[in-house]
Order: structure tokens, then sequence, then C-alpha cells
């Protein structure tokens, strides 16, 4: 019963791709068809040649898919500053990501850790978050790249700023959640606090850690995007922003098709994490 | 046969003037509770829900402080939890991301730090084996029903070797039928080990099953002992067959009567003389005048008592 299900949905989901791909197919078609009639004059004007290739349009599904080829075969050239394989682009994109995540998950979680257990911290420390929180991590670019005066350290700090808050508060609430019976259990065993700590309140709050760092990443994977397009440089985000400006939707696509298979990636990853640390009460 | 502690031994466990407040505008759940544990002995309290007995429970566990009075324990203050005092929750309270052995290991690393993995494995596994659940060891808690989470419960309690037991109602949530085995596996465990215990139930049956002495109390806001009843079955009784004992009759009718028409008297027109002194201690099983009177009584309730074993 599970199993037929799975492949009629996996089945229904391969009719909907081709389905879209050719509605794409037909949409192009209808432009090209539209181009034919431009007016030699004009298009020598635009510097085209009526004979030559329809390049500016959107591409079609076939010309999207040769280039994506030509990208997938090479992704890793380097021919200079504005010309990098997508895997070169990626791997900035990722560094970026994976440094200003670490460095929120070293702040995160011990901060987290002690707000959740001691109520007076988490008064002391809750309006802070509180106004914090709600702040778009590319409002703080300008300060970063003011006093930081570095894009790619700007980069990761806005990757910092806007993975910090899911896991902060997902560690304070999931620490502030442990069961009394168990630190009750930890209380009549004398158990020492580190141990406390490492024995019964990280295993009882790491599902709800880790759903904090899932929400994190998925944040951090977002914003670096659009972090990328202000900094320039290297990275995903910039290089859609420059293929933007080559007028190459073909690339565009190919990269916002890639930008969303890493994301998935990167979730999939941590779902994978989080089923290892769940429990069943 | 039945063994009454000499009266000259110092007890082991003095609970004096024992009171709790939660909030200043309302009265004391309880107030004034006074008695003490001796050496071997089985306790049960039994009373009705919101007279403070888990809260007397905590009290003696350390977990919980009592707004007045105290506690002395082998001579010393109890001020909070300790390896000596064990207790067995209601909820089980196994971590559930440990398996059973590791749930046991947990608790024994704690009382012996330096031992070695194989020298915890070994002690736990003992005492896995004595609750009968060495082939579950593996297994992670939710895999368990309800009487398996229980015995490793009591497992993990007794492996630490604690000097006192604290069991708050470890039986509530089981079915009749779990619940008489492990009746029956404790039992035997108490009388090998001569653990003393300290348990709440709200089972008659249980307590004279249990129990060598039974602390009954009345009902709260201000609930205090309102007696302590000895239960002189002898020690060696069985489910099975302490119902054909004459005492069991008398024993059992004493307490439910007083878990049914006394204990509210008793909050009502509070005697407050008998609150402020040590509780009146009964032996209902030994009282021959009540045995008349009883004896009438008996045979609808031995209909009442049969549960399945």
């Amino acid at each position: 019963m599970d199993k037929t299900l799975k492949l009629r949905a996996a089945l229904l989901s391969c009719l909907l791709l081709l389905a879209l791909v050719a509605i794409w197919h037909v949409a192009t078609q209808t432009i090209a068809a539209g181009d034919e009639g431009l007016d030699p004059e004009y298009a020598m004007l635009m510097g085209l040649s009526a004979e030559s290739e329809k390049s500016g349009g959107f591409p079609t599904p076939a010309e999207f898919g040769a280039s994506a080829l030509g990208h997938l075969a090479s992704p890793f050239y380097d021919n200079g500053p504005n010309d990098k394989g997508i895997g070169i682009q990626l791997m900035h994109s990722l560094w970026r990501v994976g440094a200003g995540f670490m460095l929120a998950m070293i702040v995160a979680i011990p901060l987290g850790f002690l707000i959740g257990m001691s109520p007076l911290l988490y008064q002391t420390l809750n309006p802070f978050i509180q106004v914090l929180k709600p702040i778009s991590p590319l409002a703080w670019m300008p300060i970063a790249l003011y006093t930081i005066k570095d894009s790619t350290i700007s980069a990761i700090f806005v990757i910092f700023i806007c993975s910090i808050w899911p896991m902060l508060v997902n560690t304070a609430f999931g620490v502030a959640a442990v069961r009394k019976d168990w630190l009750d259990v930890a209380r009549t065993l004398e158990v020492n606090p580190l141990r406390k700590a490492f024995r019964v309140v990280l295993p009882a709050a790491a599902p709800t850690i880790i759903t904090g760092m899932r929400i994190s990443m998925g944040i951090a994977w977002l914003v670096i995007v659009a972090a990328e397009m202000l900094v320039g440089g290297t990275g995903i985000g910039y290089f859609v922003w420059n293929e933007w400006n080559n007028l190459s939707l073909n690339n565009v696509i190919f990269a916002v098709l890639m930008i969303g298979l890493i994301g998935m990636l990167l979730d999939l990853m941590f779902a994978q994490l989080q089923r290892k640390v769940t429990y069943v009460e | 046969m039945w063994n009454e502690t000499p009266s000259n031994e110092a007890p082991f466990v003095k609970v004096e003037g024992l009171t709790k407040q939660y909030r200043s505008d309302l009265p004391p759940v309880f107030e004034n509770v006074s008695f003490s544990i001796h050496k071997g002995e089985f306790i049960c309290i039994i009373g009705h829900s919101g007279c403070g007995k888990s809260t007397i429970l905590n009290a003696l566990a350390g977990l919980e402080q009592a707004t007045r009075g105290g506690i002395v324990m082998a001579g010393k203050e109890v001020d909070g939890p300790s390896l000596d005092r064990g207790v067995v929750f209601q909820s089980h309270a196994l971590l559930p991301w440990l398996s059973v052995e590791d749930n046991i290991a947990f608790a024994v690393r704690s009382r012996h730090p330096r031992w070695s993995r194989n020298q915890v494995a070994e002690h736990g596994a003992r005492f896995l084996k004595m609750v009968g659940l060495k082939d579950a060891e593996k297994k992670k808690p939710a895999e368990l029903s309800g009487g398996m989470k229980q015995r490793v419960g009591i497992a993990r309690a007794f492996a630490v070797e604690p000097k006192m037991l604290l069991m708050d109602e470890p039986f509530g949530a089981l079915d009749a039928l779990t619940r008489g085995v492990i009746q029956d596996e404790l039992l035997r465990i108490c009388a090998d080990t001569r653990q003393t215990v300290f348990m709440i139930t709200h089972d008659v049956d249980e307590a004279i099953l249990l129990a060598d002495k039974i602390l009954l109390m009345s009902n709260g806001p201000r609930a205090h002992i309102a007696e302590i009843v000895i239960n002189t079955l002898p020690r060696d009784r069985q489910r099975e067959t302490m119902h054909h004992d004459p005492q069991f009759y008398r024993l059992r009718n004493h307490l439910v009567d007083f878990l049914v028409h006394r204990s509210k008297q008793l909050q009502v027109n509070r005697n407050l003389k008998a609150a402020y002194g040590e509780p009146v201690v009964v032996r209902p099983g030994l009282d021959s005048l009540k045995v008349v009177a009883s004896r009438d009584e008996a045979i609808p309730a031995a209909r009442v008592a049969t549960r399945p074993a």
C-alpha cells in the first residue's frame, strides 16, 4: 500500500515535470515566432542580425538543457574574476554559510543552554533577543561593511547574525522544557552539573536544538544569495546577479535551480541528523 | 511471627513536625506530620488525593523543601537529594534515548564513578535479572510495556543500593494482573535485601500485602497522619493465601472504613490534640472486639477483594 502510493506519487511528479517543461517549451516557441517577424533594420539597430541566434529571448528548454550540460561538464573552471565554474561559485557560498553557521552555533547553543537553565538570564536577555530577532539580516550589511571593512567577512557576519536566533531560541526552549522527572532522576542520583548537562539535558533537548539548526540553515541559505548580490566578487548570489547583467537568462535559471537543489540537500542533511537524535517517549 | 521493631532502637528516619504550605493565603496542605521509620521496615502511606502524600515523599527524597519541620536520616538532616534515598517515580522516568541497560548503567555510574565499564554492566545486569528483564536490556523504554518500564525503574533504584527506597504509587498506572506480578517480585526482593521502603499507594490490598506499617492520612488541607496501623499478618504473607488469614479482613475493613468515612470526619472535626502529638498506633488485625463486628462484613468484602492474580 505504502509502496504503491510512493510509486504513484513519483510517477505523478515526473508527469508534472514533463507538463511544466512542455508549457515552457510552448511558451518560448511563441516568443521565438514573434522574433521571426523582427524588422531587419530594427534588428541591425539592436546589434543583431535577423539570421543570428535568438539569444535575447527567454531560453527554450532545449537551449537551457544544452547550457546546463555545459556547466555540469566543467563545474570548476576558473578563467578570471568574472568567469568561474558554477561549482566554484557554490563552494564560495557554502564556505561562507558554513563559517557563519558554525560561529552562530558556537555562540547560540551554549548561550541557549544557559538561558534555558536560568530564568534570570532568560528575563535579562529576552528584550535584546526580541528586538534583534526581527531585524532583516541584510540591514546589518552597511554596519558590517563599515566596521569590518572586508566584504567576505561581512557576508559571514550576516550569515552569523541570521543563523543565531532560531538556534538560540530553540536551544533555550528545548533546555527549559526538559521533563522535570528526568531532572529529578539526575538530582536523586547526585549527578554533577556537567554530567547532567551532557547526559540528560543535551539528549533531551537535542531534537529541538536540531530543529533550530535546521531552520537556521534554511534561513542562512536564503540570505547568502542576497548578501552575495550586495558584496559581489564570488558566490552563487554574485553569479546570479552577474549573469542578469549579462542578460544570460540560461545561466540565471541554472543557478536558481542549483540554489534550490543545494538548499534541499542541506535540509535533508539536518533531517537525517534529526532522525538520529529523536527519541520516542 | 510479625516483627515489631524494638522501641529502644533509635529510628533510622525521623520526620518531625513536617508542614507544607504552598501559598500563605491558603491553609497548609498538611501540618505537623511526624513519624519514624526503622531500618528494614516497609512503610505504606494511604490517603485521598490532595493530602500531600507525594509532597511528603518528595521531602523525604530531598526534592522538595517543607515549609516547617525537618527530616533526619541516620543522624543527618535531609536537605537535598542523595544517592542514599532511591526514588521510583510514578511515571517511571526512564531516559527515553537510552536503552534499558544504559538507563541502569547511568544510575550505577553515578554511584560508582570509578568502576570500569564491565563492572558497571555486570552490576546493572544483576539487578535487571532480579526484575526478570535480562532479555530486554538492549531495548529502548518506548519498546517496553508499562509494567516492564516500571520494573526497569525499580531495578534502577535498587541498583544504586540506597539506604531507603521511596516509591510514589509505582503501580498506579498498571493493570491489576501486571501489578500483582510486580508486587510479588517487590515482596521477594525486599525480603532478600531487607530494604527500607517508604511507598505511596491507593490500593488497600497492596498496602496489606507489602507493608509492615501503614500510615493513614486524613484529608487535606491541613492533613495529618491520623493513625499508624501495624500490619500484624505474618511477614511471609502471599497474595494468594493472605485473605484466608482472619486478620486480613479486620485490617482491610479498618483501612477501607478509614478511607471511606473517617478520613473526612477527621478533617471536619479536627482534634487538635491528636494532631499535634505522635499519631495513634493501632493493631486492628489483633483487635478481638472487632472480630465479631467485622465477621459479617467480611463476606461481601471478600468478593471485592478477589482480584486477578
